[in-house]
């Protein structure tokens, strides 16, 4: 794939990926494209009014998946793609969305992907992003992904939003509309430490009769890292709606939870939980009498936590 | 042989009095044993099962485990030295697996089949439980005993329960009692069972009553246990008994 050991690791670290995906892929590396397939099903095309690819999934594909990692490891760089995704009517993929940059330089380096989904009828998707960063120069390591998903009638999609390691700074953006009928369900896993900070910005508009969503983030502040998760559920309509928010805080980290909903409908059904707190000490008590040591218990737990 | 010696705990209460919850207290129980301590509430029984596993810090004495002191070794350390412990309220977490705390119990890389084994010794149907998460979507007596199963998958030389019995149904409680038998036969260990059920005094080697926070008395079940039943001390069980759990 012409691509060096350093964004190997990355990839392997964002998208599970050790050798050449199967199905449809493009692997975007310092800006450029390193490496692109399409399959019979699914069609990857470039832009040209602006950097970012058009990925255009056939109706009726069942079972593909679609891998468009991003691996940024020049210092300084500051790259920014949209990328479009047409989900025919009826199909059914997995789209995997990792970025991950390793900055060893003095200089920041930002990757800011802008992620459109339009998911047309009776479409299924799973959609998975994550992010990761490494290495030890002063430059900042910067992710800003926005992410709006349209969702037409039936449909039914499951993002998975993980950010575990290493990124610095990072403002998720995320919208969705659903149409009548349509699912969507939103599983955000985050980790912050040392003075990171991570804003999540999860705006969901319930337009379509029956429609429902879920939105749900598990996160671990450790040092002096910062949180901010702001989630809004509209309902226009008959429809369910749920957001929670659950936090573990450690050391001098500042987590702030801001549920907002907002029902137009004498029928529409949200709800939000935010729950905020250290771990509990009968939990790591439990863990010691099994032989771990406190700082065992602590990982054990952070890392069912964040699973 | 576990060692209790000249075993003091005190707490402060709101008007900063000192209260002794154990009072100098001295126990021996003999490897191999089934040691079942009983006595009224608020006695110290509890108190002292949580000093033995260094979960309560003593005030003063010493705890001797196979002649060594254990008194300043934290938690972590006496589990490593052999001792394990089942708590009388199971904590739950979010994201944890059953198979994964029988795995750290077990202190190494168990199979799917290993774990389910464990949990069919506490009457769970193992795949229905193996994946599930030890969270709050699983009742008190379910996860009791999942609690029970993570002492069985370790296996150590001294296993110790708090009140197993509290918020199990009475289907588990037949279990518990071959769960004890069973566990006898095969880890070869010394079990201390906290617990006010005539079942599991039933089973004893050695009964001991506490009562406020001293040995009150001790020897086999045969000495022990006809003049518990039909005394105060057996009445106070029965009435704790109709009251619920404690």
């Amino acid at each position: 794939m012409g691509l060096d050991a350093i964004q190997k690791n990355i990839l392997h670290e964002v998208a599970n990926l050790d050798s050449i995906p199967q199905g449809a892929y493009n692997i975007r590396a310092n800006g450029k494209s390193a490496a692109r397939s399409n399959s019979a099903n699914i069609e990857i095309v470039s832009k040209t009014d602006k950097p970012g690819i058009d990925i255009i999934i056939k109706p009726g594909t069942k079972g593909e998946s679609v891998h468009i990692p991003v691996v940024l490891t020049e210092s300084g760089l500051k790259d920014m793609v949209y990328n479009d995704f047409y989900i025919g009517e009826g199909a059914d993929v997995t789209i995997v969305a990792g970025c991950g940059i390793s900055n060893c330089g003095d200089q920041d380096s930002q990757h800011d992907g802008i992620h459109s989904l339009h998911v047309e009828k009776n479409a299924r998707v799973k959609y998975v992003e994550k992010h990761y960063g490494e290495g030890d120069g002063k430059g900042s390591r910067v992710l800003n992904p926005v992410t709006n998903v349209y969702q037409e009638e039936g449909s039914y999609v499951e993002m998975e939003m993980v950010q575990v390691k290493g990124v610095d700074s990072t403002v998720r953006t995320n919208y969705a509309e659903l149409k009548a009928g349509a699912t969507l369900l939103i599983h955000e896993a985050l980790m912050t430490h040392g003075e990171q900070k991570a804003t999540s910005d999860y705006k969901v508009v319930l337009n379509g009769e029956g429609s429902s969503a879920d939105v749900v983030s598990r996160s671990v502040a450790k040092d002096d890292s910062e949180q901010i998760f702001e989630v809004s559920i509209e309902g226009n309509t008959a429809c369910n709606g749920h957001a929670a928010c659950d936090a573990i805080i450690m050391g001098n980290a500042h987590v702030v939870a801001i549920p907002k909903l907002d029902a137009k409908n004498v029928d529409a059904a949200l709800i939000h939980e935010a729950a905020i707190g250290k771990i509990a000490g009968d939990q790591l008590t439990k863990l010691m009498t099994l032989g771990l040591t406190e700082e065992e218990a602590e990982e054990q737990i952070v890392a069912g936590f964040l699973r | 042989m576990l060692e209790i010696k000249d075993l003091s705990y005190q707490v402060e209460d709101e008007k900063e009095k000192t209260k002794e919850i154990i009072d100098h207290l001295d126990l021996t129980v003999e490897d191999g044993k089934f040691i079942v301590i009983t006595g009224p509430n608020g006695g110290g029984k509890s108190t002292l099962a949580k000093l033995i596993m260094g979960v309560n810090t003593l005030t003063s004495g010493k705890i001797i485990l196979d002649g060594e002191d254990i008194s300043d070794l934290n938690i972590t350390e006496r589990a490593k030295k052999g001792i394990s412990f089942a708590f009388q309220a199971p904590v739950h977490f979010k994201g944890i697996r059953v198979v994964d705390l029988l795995r750290l119990a077990a202190g190494e890389k168990i199979t799917t089949i290993e774990a389910c084994e464990y949990l069919s010794k506490v009457g769970l149907c193992a795949k229905d439980y193996v994946n599930r998460e030890v969270n709050a979507s699983l009742s008190g007596g379910e996860l009791k005993r999942i609690e029970i199963a993570t002492v069985l998958a370790r296996g150590t030389k001294l296993s110790i329960f708090d009140e197993p019995e509290a918020g199990i149904d009475l289907w588990s409680f037949q279990n518990l009692i071959k769960v004890f038998e069973n566990m006898r036969q095969e880890i070869k260990g010394t079990i201390i069972v906290i617990s006010h059920q005539e079942r599991i005094l039933n089973i004893a080697d050695e009964i001991v009553v506490i009562e406020n926070g001293k040995v009150k008395k001790k020897g086999s079940r045969d000495e022990i246990l006809p003049g518990l039943l039909g005394t105060p001390a057996a009445a106070s069980i029965a009435c704790e008994k109709l009251g619920g759990d404690k």
